[in-house]
């Protein structure tokens, strides 16, 4: 069987692989933020950002080929990843002690593993309104990463075209599929899987928030409370 | 002749709360009875848990708190201007914390709604525009992350700064919430 090498192990590939997948498969952690199993890839977060024969890329969409050289847990490359971390942090309001996705949240889970303590870039302070508007779940903007998961969710498994990113740059945001732009005119469900793929506090159904006890939840393992 | 046989001297300590709510504090005497074993080897400056008014020469600063008003400001510059080391404790002090949610209010708007007739009294500090957190401000050398940090985690802290060893936390001691 063909395989490549990451981290100097060798790691049999099945066509039609990405570097991430395999890699995983073969039991290897790949930090990841934008990239779930169930949809698409959209290599938006970079935090999967490998080298591949010396040069970098983003494991998620890079096809895994016979040969290659991959390195991933790297001094340069995890100094990369915090920073990437770091930058996503500021460019929000990630306010953890009063976020109900704490513990459950894929980023904050990322930044412990990268040992982020600072956010050592100035804070934004991004102002952009709840939306509430919807019965059953709820949009924070201020903790959008922008990976596009809810996105492919609702393209890919609901059917629904629910959201799209709009606006350029820094103003780049979620775009709600409805007359007025609100969640609640949108043709969302709470049992669309798109109410539920978000990595990160910003779309979260309403009325579920704190119910697992600290040091049961998600990311929570016998060190959080250490 | 030399007869001084006594131990290293013991490091200078002074700590703060900025825009806090004092639970870093707190958290950093949940190290209990080590506590006994620490005051062996540091001695505290200006702390609420002193009575010294002002900053002296210090080897270690520990800062709790973000920004919010304009002697925050010059309490942690009076920090840094003293400190060798300053550490920025807490949520608060990194990130802003909760207290930076009022960074999508305008202030007038909200102290008119608070108090109706804002008090203007020279001796109160006026508030900033923004919560800040303090390394927008002045270098910070380390960070304990937490709201708060764990006890473990400020005893992690000052055993390396005491040992002279870059400071390190260890897995688990890292957390936001």
């Amino acid at each position: 069987m063909s395989s490549f090498s990451f981290d100097g192990q060798p790691v049999p590939l099945q066509p039609g692989d990405t570097i991430l997948q395999a890699a995983q498969r073969a039991g290897h952690e790949v930090p990841h933020l934008c990239w779930h199993p169930e949809v698409s890839s959209s290599a938006s977060c970079r935090v999967c950002t490998v080298r591949v024969d010396g040069r970098p890329a983003a494991a998620c969409t890079t096809a895994a080929a016979a040969g290659q050289r991959v390195d991933c847990h790297t001094a340069d490359l995890r100094a990369q990843r915090l920073h990437l971390l770091q930058m996503l942090f500021v460019e929000g309001n990630h306010f953890c002690p009063g976020c109900e996705k704490s513990g459950h949240c894929l980023l904050q889970h990322q930044a412990e593993r990268a040992g982020m303590t600072d956010l050592h870039y100035e804070t934004l302070n991004p102002e952009r309104p709840v939306d509430a508007s919807h019965p059953d779940v709820l949009f924070e903007p201020n903790r959008c990463i922008l990976c596009q998961l809810c996105v492919r969710a609702s393209d890919e498994l609901d059917g629904k075209q629910v959201f799209a990113i709009g606006g350029h740059g820094i103003g780049a945001h979620l775009l709600i599929d409805s007359a007025s732009g609100r969640l609640g005119d949108s043709a969302l469900s709470v049992e669309d899987r798109a109410a539920h793929i978000c990595p990160v506090g910003a779309l979260l159904p309403k009325r579920v928030g704190f119910a697992v006890p600290i040091g049961r939840r998600t990311f929570d393992d016998e060190e959080t409370r250490g | 002749m030399n007869t001084d046989t006594s131990a290293p001297r013991k490091l200078r300590v002074a700590t703060v709360s900025l825009a806090g709510c004092f639970g870093c504090h707190m958290s950093f005497l949940d190290i209990d009875e080590r506590l006994f074993e620490l005051i062996e080897h540091i001695t505290f400056d200006r702390s609420p848990l002193t009575d010294i008014k002002t900053v002296g020469p210090c080897d270690i600063g520990l800062i709790e708190g973000g920004l919010c008003n304009a002697e925050n400001v010059e309490v942690l510059r009076a920090f840094r201007a003293n400190c060798r080391v300053l550490v920025a404790v807490g949520a608060c002090a990194i990130t802003g914390g909760l207290p930076a949610l009022r960074n999508h209010l305008d202030v007038g708007d909200m102290l008119q709604a608070v108090y109706g007739t804002v008090p203007d009294d020279p001796e109160l500090p006026l508030p900033l525009n923004k919560v800040h957190p303090i390394h927008e401000v002045v270098r910070i050398d380390h960070s304990l992350p937490g709201c708060p940090p764990p006890a473990d985690a400020f005893w992690q802290l000052l055993q390396d700064l005491i040992a002279g060893r870059e400071p390190a936390l260890n897995k688990g001691l890292i957390r936001y919430d």
